[in-house]
């Protein structure tokens, strides 16, 4: 008889950081890459059960979930495992596209007074508070890498990678925070 | 680092998230199966490369991912100015705003520094 395979996180076991910034591997996450025509955000949004946000780097969050806006009609939406963001959507009975890349993405939490400054090390976004406020998002790149940062505090954020470059952001993202620290 | 605008993120944003995507404004032919061989030549493989003002489409892959349409001056690479796709050429900004982005912008090129500027 079989024995069903636990699936572990790429990043499990995985840890960093220095005297300024803490970087830990997110809990798995359930995650959905969302495309809607501008007529049908309305339904989509009733349908998830938040509003869907159409202002550029904006992110809005209830019900445990949250939805990262990421071009005029894309979004990444984010929850808890088994929320069930996939159903959601399509109860909305409204056209749109939704994949489900819950396991394509594994997160790193970014943490402590030095975290802009070690994400910085391979992102070339403003990540001051004014230009880059709690709540912003963004797709950008880190290195070699594509990312999607989210500000989930004044000095935390979430890197969401997809997970076969994983190992390579937190390498960087380890460097960075080692560069941080001695900066300050 | 340049700066290009994103006429969809509405904020000046790293060339390291931008990628050119060739010549803008070539339309293509209403029924390419009657095209003779030349003009397709033509509309296909056939682009001005233009030294000075130039319109290209960019992408903004490492963010919005939408491609855009940007007005560039290839000798001095300084953008001039960008605007959506779907929109028709766009006149370019006047001398004296041309002149201010430049000014803004300093930029050392190959032309001012090692070429033949003539
Ligand atoms: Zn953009």
């Amino acid at each position: 008889m079989a024995d069903l395979v636990s699936r572990s996180l790429p990043l499990a076991g995985f840890h960093g950081g220095s005297a300024t910034v803490r970087l830990e591997a997110a809990p798995p996450a359930e995650r959905l890459s969302l495309r809607v025509r501008p007529e049908d955000v309305g339904a989509l949004s009733g349908a998830l059960g938040l509003d869907l946000p159409t202002k550029p780097k904006t992110s809005v969050s209830a019900n445990g979930r949250t939805a990262l806006w990421l071009g005029p009609d894309e979004w990444l939406v984010i929850g808890d495992v088994n929320g069930g963001l996939m159903q959601a959507a399509a109860n909305s009975g409204t056209p749109h596209s939704a994949v489900d890349v819950s396991h394509r993405n594994t997160a790193i939490l970014v943490s402590g007074p030095g975290a802009a400054n070690a994400i910085n090390a391979g992102c070339p976004q403003d990540l001051s508070l004014k230009a880059f406020p709690v709540g912003a998002c963004s797709r950008t790149i880190f290195g070699k890498v594509e990312i999607v940062l989210l500000r989930t505090a004044e000095d935390a954020f979430r890197v969401e990678v997809w997970r076969s470059f994983s190992d390579y952001a937190f390498g960087l993202l380890s460097e960075g925070a080692r560069d941080a620290s001695a900066a300050v | 680092m340049l700066l290009i605008h994103c006429p969809y993120c509405e904020e000046d944003r790293s060339e390291l998230e931008f990628r050119w995507a060739g010549e803008a404004h070539i339309a293509r032919p209403e029924n390419i199966a009657a095209i003779t061989d030349e003009e397709f030549a033509e509309y296909f493989f056939l682009r001005n490369n233009e030294k000075g003002l130039t319109y290209e489409r960019w992408r903004h892959i490492h963010g919005c991912g939408r491609f855009f349409n940007a007005a560039r001056d290839t000798v001095s690479d300084k953008f001039l100015m960008t605007y959506k796709a779907g929109l028709p050429k766009q006149p370019i900004p006047t001398a004296e705003q041309a002149a201010a982005i430049a000014e803004e912008k300093t930029v050392e090129t190959w032309e001012a520094t090692e070429g033949d500027a003539r």
